[in-house]
């Protein structure tokens, strides 16, 4: 499986989607974040293999 | 995804602009689109003084980098607001205020640059969220008091050390949300106002915003791919504010259609040069210099910010 997490919330993917269609079917807006992988940055379009974990970081910050 | 102009892999994809860029020529086009701005809108030259404030976010830090990277003369100024009330259920045991100015006089540190810090507790007595339980400007969150404070000490500031420029890191997002709150209400005093520069008058330092054209997600990017440490947890008293609910809202439409909140911002602009909302000179109030710190202000008498003082002080 492949794991998303973004703050304190975790989310579950199938391995072999996008991370596009991961994001959009857990209703999270690409706009709202940025996808890190290893602490590197991926694009939407990358495929997910099994045992990824990519950490979501969220846009909206700061005061 | 490939990089537009190498053709290595890409790390971030700017969907309004259909480009797609590796880190080394994404580090290059942030600055280099700053400077488009920064000369487009004349906001300053290389023989200016730049005052930064910086809060601890990635958008102000980021700014400065850049302004640094580019040449310009950039000091920064921080405002220790005295948000760190741990005791207090909005913090989460966060330390909002102390935890930005570490990393901001880190950040300052290891590239041996100029740091104004101005504690508004030690300055004026009180903290803002203290500040803001005795004025009838606010009523349970701070803001309204701490936009009033902030806005008089950089000025103060950037008057009392001479500097030419105040420049801020306000991104489109900041300013699309703005613009969409004052259109909800066609706000038009206030949209005069809005833009890339806001001209000094006496007393007054010229204000500019050279991210203002610039995502706030393409900012984000900035900040990670150069390493810069910012505060990630946005301000304990911005929760649920209605400024991040609108820009959750124009990041919905811009989902559906890449470049919205960009064009929305630009058109209005446009609309605004060209002088839909108003003749400027009817409804530019007239202003007068405080009777008690001389910053100008549009009634006779007190600021806003000496009224404050002395509703703390009574």
């Amino acid at each position: 499986m492949v794991k998303l997490v973004l703050r304190n919330q975790e989310y579950e993917v199938r391995p072999g989607m996008t991370l596009l269609d991961a994001l959009k079917k857990n209703d999270i807006l690409t706009e709202g974040v940025l996808c890190t992988r290893d602490g590197e940055l991926v694009t939407e379009d990358e495929i997910l293999k099994d045992g990824d974990v990519i950490k979501l970081i969220a846009v909206i910050s700061g005061g | 995804m490939k990089c537009r102009i190498c053709g290595q892999k890409a790390v971030v994809n700017m969907r309004q602009h259909k480009l797609a860029l590796c880190k080394d020529h994404y580090l290059e086009w942030i600055p280099e689109q700053t400077e488009r701005f920064i000369e487009k809108y004349k906001m300053f030259i290389r023989e200016e003084k730049v005052l930064v404030a910086v809060s601890g976010g990635k958008d102000s830090l980021s700014l400065w980098d850049i302004l640094q990277r580019l040449g310009y003369q950039a000091d920064g100024l921080y405002i220790c607001l005295g948000i760190d009330d741990q005791r207090s259920p909005l913090m989460g045991g966060l330390s909002y205020s102390s935890e930005s100015q570490r990393l901001i006089e880190k950040f300052a540190n290891e590239r041996g640059l100029k740091l104004h810090i101005l504690d508004v507790q030690k300055e004026y007595g009180a903290t803002i969220p203290q500040l803001n339980r005795k004025s009838h400007r606010g009523r349970s969150k701070p803001c309204s008091v701490c936009g009033l404070v902030k806005r008089h000490v950089m000025n103060r500031i950037a008057r009392d050390f001479g500097y030419d420029v105040l420049a801020t890191g306000h991104n489109l997002d900041d300013e699309a949300a703005v613009l969409f709150g004052n259109t909800l209400t066609w706000a038009g005093e206030f949209m005069l106002r809005q833009g890339p520069v806001l001209p000094g008058t006496p007393g007054l330092a010229r204000k500019v915003k050279p991210l203002c054209r610039i995502y706030e997600r393409d900012m984000l990017a900035y900040a990670l791919l150069r390493g810069i440490e910012y505060i990630y947890e946005e301000c304990p008293f911005s929760i649920g504010s209605t400024s991040i609910f609108y820009k959750q809202l124009l990041n919905k439409l811009e989902s559906d259609h890449p470049g919205a909140k960009q064009s929305f911002y630009l058109s209005f602009l446009e609309a605004r040069k060209s002088g839909l909302f108003a003749e400027r000179e009817k409804i530019q109030a007239e202003l007068h210099p405080c009777f008690n710190c001389g910053q100008p202000t549009s009634a006779p008498g007190l600021c806003s910010f000496c009224r404050l003082m002395s509703q703390y002080c009574r």
